[in-house]
């Protein structure tokens, strides 16, 4: 096996298959993927390209055809059901498209709900979701509902539950999807600060604005991924240049 | 399809205009051989209803001036019962420049008709592969917009300058959608072949 000591996720050879005979499909066939500590991945491909299941398969939240998977440092591919379901709480935290909050709950208390699962004490777990609400710059709308918030609020609030129990890994599925420009901007630069304090991340999106805050830039098509840049480091053109403003 | 020469007096679709015949040319020739007529019906194929942008005689002005420039060489052919033809072919010093050409990432400002005609004559040429063209172009968009992103990102709320680099985010991220466009053509072109 690959030395993967540094890397906080390691993938290797993942392959998801549904169906059979002539209707078996490879959603994700044959990808390798290391995550460093710290370090921020973007997976960008159309819709259809497999992305979202990977991020899945990431996840946990589905099981690999075959294929080898490590999260902070434990095997996961032959874990029993209860232990990866633990593993996830502790290590992993999600953020989707459609938010999936609680709708019953408010704002601090949908934060403070993965930690008081994980067993932590309520009052830890209130302190702990009122920094995170504060992190995400909504501590004046913790005692609204979801419904009382707007799309862009919601998303800061599942990002701040997604960081309730400090996990190894952010995986994020389209997290700007059902955003218009301006709440964009706001969980873009919220993903950038996190990035800047050290978070792993990878966010699976079709929309580059997204995938332009990571370290790197993976692009993904039927299952496999097919290229790779590397967004930070190495020679850049000046802002001036891109913008076409050097005459 | 209709022939370019009736489409002579629509006005070019702005900002369309064809800057840079010359690298096409050269890339043409690097398949093999050609007389100008050829390589204007090759052009006019490529460009479909754009080919109103350019004019009849530019292919063979090109030519010319590229044969001054040692770029390219041509030979007097005679044929039976119609006036001599001239055949053109690369000099060496010609294919290092399509080389470079093919290499060079900067984005053509107005109009993404150079970057299709680099694809379509890398194709033609056996040169290179335009998937991989596209791959290096992608590559050089992208970093380019991570770094408007960015950019636009540190600027302060209601700044007029995040305005102006939303706009270059988005006209670069409709670049890049086309030239998903393209990979998927030159990927399905590959396999046909």
């Amino acid at each position: 096996m690959t030395d993967t000591s540094g890397s906080v996720l390691a993938a290797s050879a993942l392959r998801k298959e549904y169906g059979k005979g002539a209707a078996l499909v490879r959603a994700v066939d044959d990808v390798s993927l290391e995550v460093a500590q710290g370090e921020s991945v973007a997976i960008v491909g159309p819709s259809g390209c497999g992305k979202s299941t990977l991020l899945y398969l990431l996840g946990g939240l589905e099981r690999p055809t075959a294929g080898t998977l490590q999260l902070a440092q434990r095997q996961l591919e032959q874990m029993p059901e209860a232990g990866l379901a633990r593993l996830r709480r502790r290590a992993l935290g999600f953020v989707f498209q459609a938010f999936h909050l609680v709708d019953e709950l408010n704002a601090l208390e949908n934060v403070e709900l993965p930690a008081l699962l994980a067993g932590a004490s309520p009052r830890k777990a209130r302190e702990r979701a009122t920094d995170l609400l504060e992190q995400v710059g909504l501590e004046d709308r913790a005692e609204h509902l979801p419904s009382a918030l707007s799309g862009g609020q919601r998303q800061r609030v599942a990002i701040a539950r997604a960081l309730a129990n400090g996990p190894a890994v952010v995986l994020a599925d389209e997290p700007t999807g059902n955003l218009d420009s301006a709440a964009t901007t706001d969980v873009l630069r919220l993903f950038e600060q996190l990035h800047a304090d050290g978070q792993t991340l990878v966010v699976v999106t079709h929309d580059e604005r997204i995938a332009a805050t990571a370290d790197r830039l993976i692009t993904m098509r039927d299952g496999r991924f097919v290229d790779e840049t590397k967004l930070t480091g190495g020679t850049q053109r000046t802002v001036t240049e891109i913008a076409g403003l050097d005459g | 399809m209709p022939q370019p020469s009736e489409l002579r007096d629509t006005e070019p679709l702005n900002g369309y205009q064809l800057r840079v015949v010359r690298e096409v040319l050269l890339a043409l020739l690097a398949a093999e051989p050609s007389h100008g007529y050829q390589l204007r019906a090759r052009l006019a194929l490529a460009l479909g209803p754009l080919a109103g942008a350019l004019n009849d005689g530019q292919v063979y002005v090109t030519l010319n001036r590229l044969e001054k420039a040692g770029l390219v060489a041509s030979e007097r052919v005679g044929q039976a019962d119609k006036p001599d033809r001239r055949v053109y072919e690369l000099t060496p010093a010609g294919r290092h420049q399509v080389t470079d050409w093919l290499e060079d990432t900067s984005w053509p400002k107005p109009a993404p008709a150079e970057f299709h005609l680099k694809l379509v004559a890398a194709a033609a040429a056996g040169l290179a592969d335009p998937v991989g063209i596209v791959n290096q172009q992608r590559r050089a968009l992208l970093v380019g917009l991570a770094q408007a992103q960015r950019a636009a990102l540190a600027e302060p709320d209601a700044s007029v300058a995040a305005l102006l680099l939303e706009g270059v985010v988005l006209r670069l991220q409709a670049d890049l959608r086309w030239l998903e466009a393209c990979a998927r053509y030159w990927n399905k072109a590959k396999e046909r072949r």
